[in-house]
């Protein structure tokens, strides 16, 4: 096959790219690419993340969806169709419509691991438990059963503290 | 001198060549990258670069700022070949700033996909330490930025992708035993099954120029950064014993040997060299060297001619540009000058 730009050289590599929100592919030579801003120095870098999940996306739900972010004016279609999410708020706007995507590109929806300052005390103490918790598989498996009953005493209070933490926001609610 | 014994795990600098941790993050007051103009592209930018230079830290005065639209082509392809920001990061300069630790352990992205991609490179296996590193420096630009969390999803960025912990945590091996037995292909093929994710750093996918590859995790949410370090700690464990496992079998290939001697014959006395042929032979002289062929040749330096044999960097070293036979002959001076002293043992010159 001939490059599309220059129809000389011998066409090795194959470009999609999101113009104008159409979805166009080229075939290029290396020269090509690299005038055209796709390729480099080093090749291409081959396997592109956003666009597999852009094909994740559910497009026909993406279609009659017609809510926009409030914060950056994204619909979910810009987001199912460039694999980008426009903003922290997005998240937020479309967690329903994001959800199955997530679930299946990391087969589980809560984080774990560690947060910003300004994550919810409920979250931080979440955190806390899960520590603890691996801490005392890791005693018992030790077979250190004074460390073990310390550990469960202090899971019990966080999850006690937890709770409170929980109703006092759900009150707020 | 005698074949090098590979019956410890300690010592991994025969496979692994260095560790790479990167960390997304972006600001909760401004959309995304892909949805910023370039105005606000630069205010993000420079609040970036306040809270770094500015922190009167202990490494705050270490750091350097450069603009990307400022750098020359070689420059800034330079930056990529010695793996300080991603490709993408330079195919689009403007709005774009690079916070750089002088000794180029530490590089900032500002405005690549995320607002602030904090990357450490280690060289060796040192994935504790790297982490170490940049959990402190996302630490202190947490208590001064607003970054963009939410409880359930953790650090949210451009690509869903990358949220929950945002942390990209990478190997790279030189794995050319392997890469001769075919068994990249399976490999590749379980490890994503695994969340891990294995490619080829140099070259186009299919076919990675000089065996060196990139080991990463892939799943980022509803997993610690903890339990996604010892989890690709275990698997490189275990690739490291099998590549170690197949030189041992090469090793005693003649076929082999003999590509690994011709590879360093031509390295000492070829006087032009394209930088493909100079990574594949660079790749089978590493090879040499990891099974005690020959004397006076370590890993490291064989990791440097790597990147310095790159035609950007070679470019900015020298100070110029240059034409591709200038380059290639220049190419091949800077490796017979890292060989001078090199040489093949008498007893293996005779046994062989």
């Amino acid at each position: 096959m001939l490059c599309q730009s220059c129809e000389k050289r011998q066409a090795t590599t194959h470009i999609k790219t999101i113009l104008n929100g159409e979805l166009k592919e080229y075939n290029l030579c290396p020269e090509c690419a690299q005038k055209l801003g796709y390729g480099s120095f080093f090749g291409n870098v081959g396997f592109d993340l956003n666009k597999l999940f852009g094909s994740f996306m559910d497009s026909f739900a993406a279609e009659k969806n017609t809510k926009r972010c409030r914060c950056c004016g994204s619909s979910f279609e810009d987001i199912a169709k460039s694999g980008k999410v426009g903003c922290a708020e997005c998240y937020e706007t479309f967690y329903e419509e994001l959800q199955p995507s997530i679930q299946r590109i990391h087969g589980r929806t809560i984080h774990t691991g560690k947060l910003a300052h300004s994550a919810g005390t409920e979250v931080k103490i979440r955190n806390e438990i899960a520590r603890y918790k691996s801490e005392l598989q890791e005693a018992v498996k030790n077979q250190e059963f004074e460390r073990a009953a310390e550990l469960r005493d202090q899971i019990k209070e966080l999850e006690k503290s937890s709770e409170r933490v929980a109703s006092e926001n759900g009150g707020k609610e | 001198m005698t074949a090098k014994k590979f019956d410890t795990l300690k010592d991994v600098s025969d496979v692994v060549i260095s560790t790479r941790i990167r960390f997304a993050r972006n600001l909760r007051d401004y959309p995304f990258p892909c949805r910023l103009g370039n105005e606000k592209k630069c205010q993000v930018a420079s609040i970036v670069k306040e809270a770094v230079l500015d922190s009167h830290s202990a490494v705050s005065d270490q750091f350097r700022y450069i603009q990307m639209s400022e750098l020359t082509q070689e420059e800034a392809v330079s930056l990529v070949e010695r793996h300080l920001v991603s490709p993408e990061f330079i195919s689009d300069r403007q709005g774009r700033g690079l916070l750089l630790l002088n000794d180029e352990s530490v590089s900032i992205m500002i405005n690549e996909e995320d607002h602030i991609r904090i990357q450490v490179i280690k060289q060796d296996m040192d994935l504790d330490g790297a982490y170490d590193l940049a959990d402190k420096i996302d630490t202190l630009l947490d208590e001064r930025l607003n970054f963009a969390f939410n409880d359930n999803l953790g650090y949210l960025t451009q690509c869903p992708t990358n949220i929950g912990t945002g942390m990209r945590a990478s190997l790279m091996m030189h794995l050319p035993a392997l890469k001769r037995n075919n068994a990249m292909g399976k490999i590749s093929a379980s490890l994503s099954k695994l969340g891990l994710a294995i490619r080829g750093i140099y070259g186009e996918g299919t076919e990675p120029r000089g065996a060196v590859y990139q080991l990463s995790n892939q799943v980022t949410l509803g997993i610690s950064e903890q339990e996604a370090i010892n989890n690709l700690r275990d698997i490189a464990h275990q690739l490291i014993t099998q590549e170690r496992a197949a030189r041992e079998t090469l090793g005693k290939n003649i076929n082999v040997l003999d590509e690994i001697y011709r590879a360093y014959g031509l390295l000492h006395y070829a006087k032009l060299v394209s930088n493909d042929e100079c990574m594949e032979l660079l790749s089978r002289l590493r090879f040499g060297a990891e099974l005690g062929l020959f004397e006076n040749i370590d890993m490291y330096t064989v990791n440097r001619l790597f990147i310095e044999i790159q035609p950007a960097t070679l470019m900015k070293n020298i100070g110029k540009k240059l034409p591709s036979i200038e380059r290639d002959r220049i190419r091949a001076e800077l490796v017979r000058t890292a060989l001078t002293h090199s040489k093949v043992p008498v007893n293996r010159r005779l046994e062989e």
